[in-house]
């Protein structure tokens, strides 16, 4: 046998692949894991912003009163619950059960929806806005950006509802759920690091 | 209905199967007339829109920089108010950096990644069709400032507080802040597109080894948008809440820090330099050793070379800063970062001397253009070395010398080689040869008109000419080196637009170019001229870095197989496989050609405007509908086999 034939029967052109858009070899779970790095780079530049400006400002930046970990705790500790629900939901569909993918996801909904009122009552508590200082723009910003990709899963998981639905998914097809299901945890990682910057570290100092 | 979850790939070959390329070009080709148009996911038919509105935007660019050079050409310049000369100088600055450097290159890399890597589109064809059109989108939104007399007139880095809404009340930063968070999108995408491209699209056998020079240049480069791009997008976002919703990140009076802005702006600006030179590096890399009828030398130095200029590209943003103040410790680190970069900058200027000094030369028009690089880049390279150093840059900073500088990195690395790669690419592209006799004359204008123009602005720095002043006064001495500049500036257009005629000529009746003109190695030669819809009739796979060159380097008894491989005629599919070693993983199968990318484009154009004018209740209705049509273009399909088909 020559090395040319070597060559040849080194691909393994005679096995069986997957045809499609099947799971963690679908194009679009590299790209979300792409979408994920560059959000990742967004949120280190916003986390840049505020620490670079506390520290210009240092001795006269936070608002006199620090702030309340009295809602953010357990807003945080919802979130983290909702990452569970998304785990949950997928296993599910992993070993083809539809239905848990359906109660897992409805639990995601929710959880996410309720963060999201949590953190506007946050807002609506706050004694200053955007415009008040830097702290407000900061605050206001930084949250915001996060609520938006939260309110973004959201709408993503409500799609997969929907889909779940109209019967699209099952044991080998859920490339879609995968994508989302990591979106979903990438925005819950996001929210430690904002809450570590706005609600502990005052506490740092 | 049920579906084949797996399926066996099929080996044949063309001689086989006589058919076979018939039934592919029925599977691929978009369909003719305005909906074919404005739908189509070809990623050669984006590459060449990608190029063209690239080239639009130079001519546009240059003649912006011609008009200032006219005001300049002598003291006391009366042919723009101060206003005026503000708005060209900032519209010449976006138009290049933003509109033509970066889009000429994803127009390259659009149209040749398929090709070099052995597949028949990019990873997300309908995301391609997005970046471009986003990309016309946002450089229209951008212009569209002209049509109310308020373009962009802060510079193209764009300083606060100068930016800020008290100091510039008009809208002019408006569109330029709105406008780059619009094109971030298109860049973005563009960057996901060609890195996904790259890990899963690569024919088998072709391991990350074997890849040709300018697949690393773009996808380093891409890896350096991902990260650099949201600090941008972030910077003009915080400008313009600053500007409209009355935050204080920027405004000193306020607590914000202008210095802020600097740094944001900054951290993503010199990575972008790289970004829109590491292509157009790959593009000569792959070119030149063409020309010299031999290998690259020192292919895996180069490619190290690339990487790690990309990633201390990262470190050096304070240099543009030494002149705020800034401790000495942070600008000592920066100045030795600096310089440390021209390390690997030098590792890619030898290996392409050493390419030449070793091969055995062919004159073309793509050889002068590639040759001229090396020079001008060293040039550029050297003078930035002497910025980098901040003493030196102290003196320097703000001064034509560095207007110099930066021309000669971006002509001099970017638009040579992108003219290089014209000349190269153009016969593949169309099919047909640009005359050399007019290319070589044309190259010459075009090298006498650049170094006539930039070469002396080194001095008028030095003499102390500061940039971006409408005019000087005739005691400064300076009129003299401004006359040869706006005379060489005139050379170089002339040289240009002799260019555009020949491209216009040989388009029309340009002598034939066959598959392979230059008798090069990689993938994309081995299709016709211009290559068919579908790319590759057979899948091919792959023994080596030079495909069509194994027989004569007979670096190993490895042979690729081009005319024989997986036949994948199921509907539109392609090949996808394993991130290092290319060996095949899944069967992908493509989307067809859509309006969504074109539709999506345009509601993200309304959202943008009514951010602009402030109509809140069009940028909601703008949300949601884009919303809606996201929905519509990820809506799963059967036939795609994105999802299961139990229910059929």
């Amino acid at each position: 046998m020559t090395e040319a034939d070597a060559t040849a029967s080194e691909m393994e052109f005679d096995k069986a692949i997957p045809v499609g858009s099947p799971g963690h070899k679908a194009s679009g779970w590299f790209g979300m894991w792409m979408l994920i790095v560059t959000e990742a780079a967004l949120f280190l530049y916003l986390l840049f912003t505020y620490y670079y400006l506390a520290i210009w400002n240092s001795g006269h930046f936070l608002p006199p009163d620090p702030p309340s970990l009295h809602l953010a705790v357990p807003n945080t500790a919802l979130l983290l619950a909702s990452s569970v629900a998304a785990w949950w939901a997928e296993a599910g569909i992993k070993r083809g059960q539809r239905r848990r993918l359906t109660i897992g996801l409805l639990a995601t909904v929710v959880l996410g929806v309720v963060f999201i009122g949590i953190q506007v009552l946050e807002w609506l508590d706050k004694p200053f806005r955007w415009d008040t200082d830097t702290y407000g723009s900061l605050y206001y910003t930084i949250t915001g950006f996060h609520m938006a990709h939260v309110a973004g899963g959201v709408l993503m998981l409500l799609a997969l509802l929907l889909w779940n639905g109209m019967g699209f998914f099952d044991r080998e097809r859920h490339a879609q759920v995968s994508v989302v299901v990591i979106y979903w945890h990438f925005v819950d990682a996001v929210w430690l690091t904002i809450f570590f910057t706005f609600y502990i570290t005052p506490f740092l100092s | 209905m049920s579906l084949p979850y797996e399926r066996r790939l099929t080996i044949s070959s063309v001689a086989a199967d006589p058919e076979l390329p018939d039934r592919l070009e029925h599977i691929w080709k978009t369909k003719p007339g305005l909906y074919g148009w404005i739908s189509s996911v070809d990623h050669k038919e984006i590459g060449i829109r990608y190029i063209v509105t690239a080239f639009i935007f130079l001519l546009v660019g240059g003649i912006e920089a011609l008009i200032m050079r006219i005001q300049l050409a002598q003291p006391d310049g009366q042919l723009l108010s101060p206003e005026q000369y503000n708005q060209l100088f900032s519209l010449h600055g976006i138009t290049m950096i933003f509109l033509y450097a970066l889009p000429v290159l994803s127009g390259f890399s659009n149209y040749l990644f398929p090709l070099v890597l052995g597949a028949r589109d990019m990873a997300f064809p309908r995301l391609n069709a997005f970046s471009y059109w986003v990309y016309v989108a946002a450089g229209v939104f951008m212009y569209a400032s002209i049509a109310v007399g308020a373009a962009p007139n802060n510079g193209w880095f764009n300083y606060a507080p100068y930016a800020l809404k008290d100091y510039n009340p008009g809208p002019n930063m408006d569109f330029y802040a709105l406008g780059m968070v619009f094109l971030g999108v298109s860049t973005t995408v563009g960057a996901v597109n060609s890195l996904a491209t790259v890990m899963r699209l690569r024919a088998p056998g072709m391991s990350i080894n074997r890849l040709p020079i300018l697949v690393w240049g773009t996808t380093t480069a891409s890896a350096g948008i991902l990260l650099a791009v949201p600090a941008a997008s972030l910077a003009f976002f915080l400008l313009w809440l600053d500007r409209t919703a009355g935050t204080h990140f920027f405004d000193a009076r306020t607590g914000g820090q202008p210095l802020l802005w600097q740094h944001l702006f900054w951290i993503f600006a010199h990575p972008w330099v790289y970004i829109i030179v590491l292509p157009a590096m790959g593009m000569v890399s792959d070119a030149l050793p063409i020309l010299c009828r031999r290998p690259l030398v020192g292919y895996t130095l180069v490619v190290l070379g690339t990487i790690s200029t990309m990633a201390l590209g990262f470190g050096v943003w304070v240099h543009h800063m030494f002149a705020t103040g800034l401790p000495f410790l942070a600008s000592s680190f920066f100045s030795g970062a600096s310089f440390v970069i021209t390390i690997p900058s030098a590792i890619a200027v030898f290996a392409w001397i050493a390419t030449i000094w070793f091969g055995r030369p062919i004159f073309t028009t793509a050889f002068h253009y590639c040759a001229a690089f090396i020079p001008l880049f060293v040039i550029g390279g050297v003078s930035g070395v002497m910025t980098a150093s901040v003493p030196a840059d102290l003196q320097l900073h703000d001064t034509y010398f560095v207007v110099a500088h930066l021309h000669y990195v971006l002509i001099g690395i970017n638009l040579f080689g992108v003219l290089g790669g014209l000349y190269f690419w153009f016969p593949k592209m169309t099919g047909k040869m640009l005359d050399e006799r007019l290319g070589r004359i044309a190259f010459w204008i075009v090298f006498i008109g650049f170094n006539v123009a930039f070469l002396p602005m080194h001095l008028t720095g030095f003499m102390g000419m500061p940039r971006r002043v409408y005019t000087y006064p005739a005691v400064s001495g300076w009129g003299g080196v401004n006359m040869v500049s706006t005379v060489g500036a005139f050379i170089l257009a002339f040289g240009i637009g002799t260019i555009v005629i020949n491209i216009i000529i040989s388009v029309g009746r340009g002598k034939a170019a066959g598959p392979n003109p230059w008798d090069a190695p990689t993938l994309e030669w081995a299709v016709s001229s211009p290559p068919p819809s579908y790319n590759f009739a057979v899948i091919p796979t792959i023994a080596s870095r030079h495909p069509l060159w194994e027989e004569r380097l007979g670096e190993s008894h490895a042979r690729s197989s081009l005319d024989v491989g997986p036949v994948l005629d199921q509907g539109k599919e392609t090949l996808a496989t394993t991130v290092i070693d290319a060996e095949p993983d899944a069967i992908l199968k493509m989307p067809d050609d859509s309006p969504w990318p074109l539709a999506l484009t345009m509601l993200l154009a309304v959202l943008f405007t009514g951010l602009l004018v402030h109509a809140w209740i069009i940028v909601g209705m703008g949300t949601l509908a884009c919303l809606a049509a996201l929905l519509g273009w990820l809506w799963p399909s059967h036939e795609k086999l994105q999802i299961s088909g139990a229910r059929q």
